[in-house]
């Protein structure tokens, strides 16, 4: 069971006199389970893969397998693709529609076809794995404070049962506690379920400490694609991508570069205070 | 001694919500007893999280609410007083979240000499400030096009140049960064702080992202609709804990050294930026 | 299919149409538009869809934006179109079931097509020339007499020139929220008229409740920049007419005088079978 892109490419308005390339060549394969943070500044191309991945938007060339299938075949049934692959975009809380939270938390799975019992049920599940208070199921969606809307909006595309789960900036507006909040939601959610999860963000910060791959687009090219670890590595090129690893790689590297023999491999504040300390420590610096 | 250019004494504002009847079902104190100095010519930050009240005190400063127990001077001048509205909005120019839903022409140009035609300013005065407030924040080369094929970093600046132009002594900037990417945040901040440091003109940033604050000159902390903290960035953030317990974080460079100073390393309190914690460490 | 809409976007150029003044512009696309309807045969079309080219022309505003708004109103176009071709009684063409074409409909539909285009791209011109500001400015200054019946002209023009940019943005947020729905396994394309008015619930509910959430904010915005009505305000553009407005005016009569000449006089050889 995976997801693999092969040679994707999409061109924007390829029948005017400047044809923007979102897409350029985007090959990478996504194996069952995994954790992947999509990182990319505005207008790298990430919103435009993501809508690809559900089949919202056709590619100009090239391939999408899902489990095996190409999902551009004239057979395969697109619906299908989107009950798998749940995308929760940018401000979710904006696609409230309902009277009640629980109502619409329904629409994605009587969508599907499921008979009212069992729409019902899946909602009620939905609602259940966001950590929403059940005292609030027959609330209205609009009377809600933003980080509960999201929940709510996240349990909708949950409640359809997807196989994978792409979140496009599931922090965006939120302050740093509801960010940590939802971050933590999700991250349990991929632990729990064991569901693949897609987390697209321009922060390298949030995801950082999430996920157990990264893939950076910039100009419609998937420029890394490896553990973070690595891809912080090249902090000097992420920068020119108007992307920036997260603070405690440069202070690592600027530590290092001063002369002091330390790993500068850390992505967390954490593991970062430990191999100061460790560093600082052999070079008797400190006790 | 100077008048304050923001002063609040014991500012209170109330919700209060009715049900159908037109019966008040509940009162909720969104500020409660706030009082604040703010000099000409400061940049200041004040931080908080979602309902903390940080926005409501932002509109009581444009006279665009006013309060309900308390009173607020806009440079000396009381925002209760309907005669003053005028004044006071054009001393505190507002700078609002969505970008989009901020800029009313649809050109550039336009939509920078929409305050200043509100003003009665005469046609020639009217292009000079459209001219210096897109010098101020960069957009000179903008001023032709439509707002919508701008990136909302841009956005943000046109709409802080459409302030510029009303010649106002401070901005108050209401979360202006929240809806942006990290480029557009930068550009944002850059220009906020050139105006505070060539214009000198007063700024009120309101914000809940911590690199954005290290260069205020004051930093105030609101919760529950109070002021909580309040001090220098280094004398903030140096209580991390505190911060904590007021759903904030801090920079990364500062939870650093404060997971080192634990570890029993020798560094200072306060520490803001990545480039304080490797002079430091490398003087050990 | 919904951003492919022109009417209300500006396109920038350095044209002699775009510097002319807005009221020489609005009066000049009503005369257009009586013109139009003015004509009644194939050389009164000819000499307004000249007149349109040139103008165009004028412009350099590239043709393709111009067609462009034509495929929004297609469905309009079809619609009006087959309903004058099937409908006008006269000499039977062809007949097939219980439709009857007629030489008199088919000309009538011709005509109704072309009138149709000609209109939509002659409004567009307008739009596309003219910065909704301008456009709004160039009504209220023509329509200030209004003022003397107490309708608050001004503050027509402003709501205008407010609709007219948040056109394009409502229009990529429809786009946005008919996206996300679809993510959901919305379908709003299956099923018959009741069940697809149905499921635009989803799409106008959000669409609504942020057309209000944005115009809370934008009234806000104004009032912080000190937005009071019409009186008091100075222009930062004010509109005076120059030689080049005066000569679009006489254009204008001339073209007036042209097209009635036309419409009386003028047939072509062909039209009298």
């Amino acid at each position: 069971m995976s997801i693999i892109v092969n040679h994707l490419c999409h061109v924007y308005g390829a029948d005017t006199s400047q044809p923007v390339k979102a897409l350029d060549d985007v090959s990478f394969e996504i194996k069952d389970g995994q954790f992947i943070g999509l990182i990319g500044h505005t207008g790298s191309g990430k919103s435009t893969l993501i809508q690809h991945l559900n089949g919202l938007m056709k590619a100009t060339s090239g391939e999408i397998y899902y489990n095996g299938k190409d999902i551009y075949d004239k057979d395969y049934k697109l619906k299908d693709l989107r009950s798998k692959v749940g995308l929760v975009f940018q401000y979710p809380e904006h696609q409230l529609f309902e009277v009640t939270v629980f109502k619409d938390v329904c629409f994605g799975p009587l969508n599907q076809g499921y008979s009212q019992k069992d729409a019902e049920l899946r909602a009620f599940h939905a609602l259940r794995m966001v950590g929403f208070p059940e005292e609030m199921y027959y609330r209205s969606p609009f009377d809600l404070s933003g980080g509960q809307k999201r929940r709510v909006a996240i349990a909708g595309v949950l409640a359809m049962r997807p196989e994978v789960m792409i979140l496009d900036e599931p922090t965006a507006g939120l302050d740093p506690k509801g960010r940590d909040e939802i971050l933590d939601q999700i991250a349990r959610l991929h632990k729990e379920y064991n569901m693949t999860t897609i987390l697209v963000s321009h922060s390298m910060e949030d995801v950082a400490k999430y996920v157990e791959r990264l893939i950076v687009m910039n100009g419609g090219k998937v420029m890394f694609d490896d553990v973070p670890r690595e891809v912080f590595k090249h902090y000097t090129e992420l920068e020119e991508m108007g992307l920036a690893a997260p603070e405690v790689t440069y202070i690592l590297n600027d530590l290092k570069k001063s002369g002091i023999d330390i790993d500068t491999t850390a992505i967390t504040v954490d593991e970062a205070a430990k191999e100061i300390t460790r560093a600082l420590r052999a070079a008797n610096k400190i006790r | 001694m100077d008048t304050k250019i923001v002063k609040s004494e014991g500012l209170v504002c109330e919700y209060i919500t009715r049900d159908e009847e037109g019966n008040v079902e509940s009162i909720k104190k969104a500020l409660d007893g706030v009082d604040v100095d703010i000099n000409p010519g400061e940049f200041v930050a004040i931080l908080g999280h979602n309902g903390s009240g940080k926005s409501t005190f932002a509109k009581h400063l444009n006279a665009i609410l006013t309060p309900s127990e308390g009173t607020v001077w806009i440079d000396g001048k009381d925002t209760k007083d309907p005669s003053y509205l005028w004044d006071i909005r054009q001393t505190a120019g507002m700078v609002f979240q969505n970008p989009d839903n901020q800029i009313i022409g649809s050109v550039v140009e336009e939509d920078v000499g929409f305050g200043p035609e509100n003003m009665g300013v005469p046609t020639e005065e009217i292009w000079e400030r459209v001219d210096e407030s897109l010098t101020a924040v960069k957009m000179q080369k903008f001023r032709t096009h439509s707002p919508n094929k701008l990136s909302g970093g841009q956005k943000q600046r046109v709409a802080i140049a459409g302030v510029v132009a009303m010649h106002p002594q401070c901005i108050v900037l209401d979360e202006p960064t929240a809806m942006l990417d990290p480029n557009g945040r930068k550009d944002v901040i850059r220009t906020a702080r050139a105006l505070n440091q060539v214009e000198k003109i007063t700024i009120i940033l309101i914000t809940h992202y911590m690199e954005e604050v290290i260069y205020a000159d004051k930093v105030i902390v609101m919760d529950k609709g109070k002021i909580v903290m309040q001090g220098t960035p280094k004398e903030i953030f140096s209580r991390v804990e505190e911060l904590k317990e007021h759903r904030l974080d801090v920079p990364q460079a500062t939870l650093l050294a404060e997971e080192l100073r634990k570890e029993g390393v020798p560094l200072s309190r306060g520490i803001l930026t990545k480039e304080e914690l490797v002079k430091e460490l490398c003087q050990l | 299919m919904v951003r492919e809409i022109t009417i209300g976007q500006y396109y920038h150029a350095d044209s002699v149409i775009h510097k002319l003044d807005p009221r020489v512009k609005l009066m000049g696309t009503l005369i257009y538009v009586i013109g139009l309807f003015v004509v009644n045969n194939a050389l009164g079309y000819l000499v307004v869809a000249i007149t349109l080219g040139t103008v165009i022309g004028l412009s350099k505003v590239p043709i393709k934006f111009m067609v462009r708004g034509l495929k929004a109103v297609m469905i309009v176009l079809l619609l009006t179109v087959s309903l004058n071709l099937f409908l006008t009684p006269g000499i039977q063409v062809v007949h097939f079931w219980i439709f009857t074409i007629t030489m008199e409909g088919i000309k009538a539909s011709a005509y109704m097509a072309i009138r149709l285009v000609l209109l939509i791209m002659g409004c567009s011109v307008m739009t596309l020339t003219t910065t909704p500001n301008h456009l709004t400015d160039g009504l209220e200054k023509g329509l200030k007499f209004l003022e003397v019946f107490r309708i608050p002209v001004h503050e027509i023009a402003m709501m205008m020139s407010i609709a007219l940019r948040f056109i394009p943005i409502l229009l990529e947020e429809t786009d946005k929220i008919m996206k996300a729905q679809a993510a959901r396994c919305a379908d709003f394309e299956s099923g018959g008229i009741i069940k697809r008015a149905k499921s635009m619930v989803p799409i106008l509910v959000p669409l609504f409740v942020s057309a209000f959430r944005r115009a809370n904010d934008l009234a806000m915005a104004m009032e912080a920049r000190c937005y009071r009505g019409g009186k008091g305000r100075t222009k930062m553009k004010p509109l005076k007419y120059t030689g080049r407005d005066y000569a679009g005016y006489i254009l204008m009569a001339v073209f007036m005088a042209i097209t009635i000449f036309v419409a009386i006089y003028g047939t072509l050889p062909f039209e009298n079978f």
